[in-house]
């Protein structure tokens, strides 16, 4: 690692400050991604910000038809809460599939959602559940915040704090992991709720993406033959050693169908 | 048997520090005074160095010296420890092999600089400084590639990229089978690259005592003699009793820490020039770029039967990756414990296998758990497979129809080998049994049913370990002695230090040995220490590869307590007063048969220290006896491995849904260790047949550098595997023993292979190589369904 100072706010208002005061300064939550990175010196800082504790970014409730969850919540916090599992199950099988135990315990909604990696879970959820990000000036919506490969529409210094899920009829997440990595070479939420179907898919496409025709042909018939002979194009998709695109795009109809039963359809 | 003998699953002594943190690792090692090295490593896969500007990096923070290759100029090249012979009688080429990098580098991570600093991160930091102007030249990746007339030579002063074309066997005996044969079958595959990924990465620590000329160098090595050896006579020139080599706990190596590295060296001979320790500890990403790599062929076989399915003749032709440098043992793994291995279990009169030695622009390419032998089984067992397919018979049928009989041994393969023992028909009839062969077809029924492809696959191996003698292996170009050596200490009071060359690495030769001599000599198994892993405390040993340990080691070990017993009972003759010819020594006693005459083990002991009444006149105080062993021929564990698989169609991904391995490895020592090395070494193979690839792109760059691409087989990848035994004893040592340490890694993945390819039997799948990843798996099928 290049030297840096470590910085550790106990409250929300203190983190934004040194964020905005600082010359280079990085958030700290679970550090998974980050960590590494800079380990290999691929990354580095003037201020690493650590949010841990920062106690008023973390917890989960459940109210008014929505699931809060705390940015600095990690996965197994959300895996192992029956409150989530009651009202989103699917949302807890997720965080319960991401990584292994130990990255389970460190990693963060936030920092999953902040580091928009292609091959995340979370992406999927919130995009395939219609969630709402809020940060400390403002609430965005799943559908606009992930804007790329590792990019988002978080402004420089801003920093969220929660994520709010709506709770829907029924959702499912399947998702088939790069067998190294455990990262998710496709994964698909689907989620129907009053406001309609969801179908969300990570890990194909450089950033988290809906598909249309899978969402229309569910709401005529939420069954998993709806989407059976729906494909996606494979030409903007992912492709490395482990996943062609092609193998991908045929992913995403498997992982469709896998994830409707799963809810139930 | 007693409780802690010969046979008993005596629990590992060496656990309780294991388990507990408190093992000694070369890292946990901190000299006073000690520097840190860090090493710049290549990021091309093949450049000139036009230049390389240190100036800056000799100014950074805590920097104390960086060197380069001119630096070095008066030490030699990192050397080869086998020469192998080219079919028309030339000798390999032996290109040099510098210990950092001289005016070109051949791979990436190949060794270009190291900055020695007072901690690691300023001399990383430093080496950051470093400016080295690369002239980027096309690599040399791929092997048939290589060996074209045109293409780019990785070694300019070698001319081209075969290093040996070496061959076995009667080329026109065998073509004469071929043309007589009522069938052939044929098959090319690859055997892919691998990664070794021991737990612990490689650590070394030199230092130097000034006031004595004393080096000693700490290291993560699995054969501390064998590095002195080459570090002291072939590059720096020191004596050996100039040069200690310490390796202590070692976290695993599977042949990845047999071979001498440039870190070795650096550090060593770093310490005398600044006249400080200096310690250099890779971390995982080098790993992966300087540990030498495994397998790595591109193979065509073929197979000649006639109508009744009895082979006639096997042929076979390699390309074996050597990567950029030959590593220490690099050039006899696809010859010498290849070729000699293709009779297999089988009776095929006649045999020709010839391998050329590749160089590339990738890492060394040397032993990785099997060595050689893998290879040899991979492709024999598949295309055993291909040919059953093909005349329409049961793949067991085939294999028995073929076996060398039990009434044949010793039995004189036409690969050079001679078998001592083997019932290989029992070891496949037991797997079966236990596979329920007979029961398949109801599994796959109902696997169909809930839409998955069920296939099973039989693999019956054969190893050579404990490679020997001495004299066969120097006429085939090894420049070493393959023995072990063993000194029992019996201390005064009766305790018992066994010295051995062998080096534990995780296999448990603290509880193994000691539970042959706790056998032998009728003592308590907590009173012996087994002591390995020193120069300065052992006597010259040769190290733990190719599951010699037992076999060798073990034997070095039983011969010198039997030198105990004998000069034992002259003692216990006169204490007893009674003549050497009528001791007996039984369950820790020199007794006199048929009388109350009697002494205790311990009792012999102290006399031995404590000669007062002895017989000084005749006999030397004092018990401590030492033994080299240079075993007679090879052991040759065999067996039979049962895979059944099922098959996702929807996404390719494979299931093992049971594993059923029977192995004969003559006497069994300590059946809890060995059943644990089957599963270690099963889990290994199965980690090559479905997982693991070293993947590089076409300018040489490691795609699979880390645990994101790399995958290494987890509990969740593997079934609950079940393990048995046959038992042949092998005829040519005391014990009885063959050696287990390499067999699950070198039967299972045809095992699974064949499993997975008679699954997809039924959408038409006939071509499939490891890994079988879900990605591959489907591709095979959809290729099947559009064809």
């Amino acid at each position: 690692m290049y030297a840096f100072d470590y910085k550790s706010p106990s409250s929300l208002s203190e983190a934004a400050d040194m964020l905005q005061s600082s010359d280079d300064g990085v958030l700290l939550a679970g550090g998974h991604t980050l960590l590494p990175t800079m380990k290999q010196r691929l990354a580095s800082a003037s201020d690493l910000i650590d949010l841990g504790g920062v106690s008023e970014l973390r917890g989960i409730s459940v109210s008014g038809g929505q699931v809060t969850i705390g940015a600095m919540t990690t996965h197994a916090e959300v895996a192992a809460s029956s409150e989530v599992a009651n009202a989103i199950a699917a949302l807890a099988d997720l965080a319960g599939g991401i990584g292994d135990p130990q990255v389970r315990n460190a990693g963060t909604i936030g920092g999953s959602i902040a580091n928009s990696d292609p091959s995340a879970d979370y992406p999927a959820a919130l995009v395939g559940l219609g969630a709402t990000i809020n940060t400390n000036s403002r609430s965005i919506a799943a559908d606009d915040f992930f804007t790329g490969m590792f990019d988002t529409a978080l402004d420089e210094n801003e920093i969220i704090t929660q994520v709010s899920f709506p709770i829907p009829d029924a959702a499912g997440y399947s998702k088939f992991p790069n067998p190294a990595s455990r990262y998710a070479v496709v994964g698909v939420f689907v989620s129907q709720s009053s406001d309609g179907v969801r179908v969300a898919v990570t890990g194909a496409g450089p950033s988290v993406f809906r598909v249309a025709e899978m969402e229309a042909a569910l709401a005529d018939s939420f069954s998993a033959a709806s989407v059976a002979d729906i494909s996606v194009s494979d030409d903007d998709l992912n492709s490395d050693i482990h996943a062609s695109a092609e193998y991908r795009a045929h992913l995403v109809t498997v992982m469709a169908k896998r994830a409707v039963q799963k809810a139930g359809g | 048997m007693s409780g802690t003998g010969i046979g008993a699953s005596v629990r590992r002594t060496e656990d309780l520090r294991f388990v507990r943190g408190a093992g000694k690792y070369t890292d946990d090692m901190n000299l006073l005074g000690q520097t840190y090295a860090y090493i710049l490593r290549s990021p091309h896969a093949h450049a000139t160095i036009n230049s390389i500007d240190t100036s800056a990096a000799s100014q950074g923070d805590g920097v104390v010296a960086v060197f380069t290759a001119e630096d070095m100029a008066a030490i030699g090249g990192i050397p080869c420890g086998w020469q192998v012979h080219s079919k028309d009688g030339s000798p390999m080429h032996e290109p040099k092999h510098p210990v950092l990098a001289e005016g070109k580098v051949r791979h990436t991570g190949d060794p270009v600089a190291v900055v020695i600093a007072e901690s690691r991160s300023q001399a990383r930091d430093a080496a950051e400084s470093i400016e080295v102007d690369y002239g980027v030249l096309p690599a040399v990746v791929d092997m048939n590639d290589a060996v074209t007339a045109d293409s780019t030579s990785v070694h300019d002063d070698v001319g081209t990229n075969i290093c040996y074309d070496w061959a076995l066997g009667d080329p026109e005996v065998v073509d004469e089978a071929f043309s007589n044969a009522a069938h052939v079958a044929s098959l090319d595959l690859v055997n892919n690259r691998l990664i070794p990924n021991a737990i612990e990465p490689r650590c070394a620590i030199g230092d130097f005592d000034q006031a004595t000329g004393q080096y000693t160098l700490h290291t993560t090595s699995q054969n501390p003699h064998v590095i002195r050896l080459l570090m002291g006579a072939f590059v720096l020139g020191v004596p050996e009793h100039k040069l200690r080599v310490h390796a202590p706990d070692v976290g695993g190596g599977f042949g990845s820490k047999i071979f001498h590295y440039a870190e070795e060296i650096i550090v060593t001979w770093a310490a005398a020039q600044l006249n400080r320790p200096v310690k250099w500890t890779a971390d995982r990403s080098e790993s992966f770029i300087s540990d030498a790599h495994g397998r790595d062929h591109v193979t065509k076989v073929e197979l000649a039967l006639d109508e009744d399915g009895k082979f006639l003749a096997l042929r076979e032709s390699t390309l074996a990756n050597m990567g950029a440098y030959l590593s220490t043992f690099a050039p006899c793994i696809p010859t010498y414990l290849h070729g000699t291995l293709l009779a297999g279990q089988y009776a095929t009169p006649v045999i020709y296998c010839e391998v050329k030695a590749v160089f590339t622009n990738t890492v060394p390419v040397d032993a990785y758990r099997g060595a050689g032998r893998p290879e040899a089984t991979y492709l024999l067992e598949r295309i055993v497979q291909v040919a059953a397919d093909q005349l329409g018979m049961d793949p067991a049928e085939i294999r028995r129809r073929n076996f060398i009989q039990p009434d044949q041994f010793p039995y004189q393969t036409p690969v050079a080998l001679v078998y001592d023992t083997g019932d290989y028909d029992a070891s496949l009839s037991k797997a079966l049994d236990s596979a329920d062969y007979a029961g398949f077809a109801a599994r796959k029924a109902s696997s169909k049913a809930a839409g998955k492809l069920r296939g099973i696959g039989i693999s019956s191996y054969i190893e050579a370990c404990g490679i020997a003698p001495s004299n066969v292996v120097g006429s085939l170009g090894a420049r070493a002695g393959l023995y072990e050596a063993a000194t029992i200490r019996v201390n005064p009071t009766g305790s018992v230090s066994v010295l051995t060359g062998s080096h534990s690495h995780g296999q448990g030769h603290e509880t193994t040995f000691a539970q042959v001599v706790s056998e032998k000599l009728g003592i308590d198994f907590d009173s012996i220490e087994i002591v390995h892993g020193d120069t300065d405390k052992i006597p010259f040993g040769m190290g733990t590869y190719g599951s010699r340990s037992i076999a060798v080691g073990g034997t070095a070990i039983v011969n010198a307590l039997d030198k105990i017993i004998a000069k034992g009972k002259k003692i216990a003759a006169h204490l007893l007063e009674a003549s050497e010819a009528d001791i007996e020594f039984e369950d820790g006693q020199f007794v006199v048969p048929g009388t109350d005459k009697a002494k205790a083990f311990g009792e012999v002991a102290l006399t031995a220290y404590v000669p007062h009444q002895y017989p000084l006149e005749e006999l030397e105080p004092g018990l401590e006896e030492t033994a080299f062993y240079d075993p007679k021929n090879f052991t040759f564990p065999a067996g039979t491995y049962v895979c059944e698989v099922e098959v996702d169609p929807e996404t390719g991904v494979v299931d093992i849904a049971s594993f059923h391995a029977t192995d004969d490895f003559g006497t069994i020592i300590n059946p809890m260790i060995v059943e644990g090395q089957v599963h270690g070494g099963l889990v290994q193979g199965i980690g090559q047949a479905l997982l693991e690839a070293a993947c590089y792109d076409d300018n040489g760059q490691l795609l699979s550098g880390s645990y994101m691409d790399y995958t290494m087989p987890r509990a969740a990848d593997v079934p609950s595997f079940s393990v048995d035994t046959t038992v042949t004893e092998c005829e040519h040592n005391p014990l009885g023993v063959k050696g287990c340490g390499e067999a699950g890694a070198i039967g299972s993945p045809p095992a699974v292979i064949n499993a997975i390819l008679n699954a997809l039997a039924e959408v038409g799948v006939t071509e499939l190589d490891m890994p079988a990843t879900p990605h591959r798996v489907w591709q095979a099928i959809r290729s099947a369904q559009a064809s």
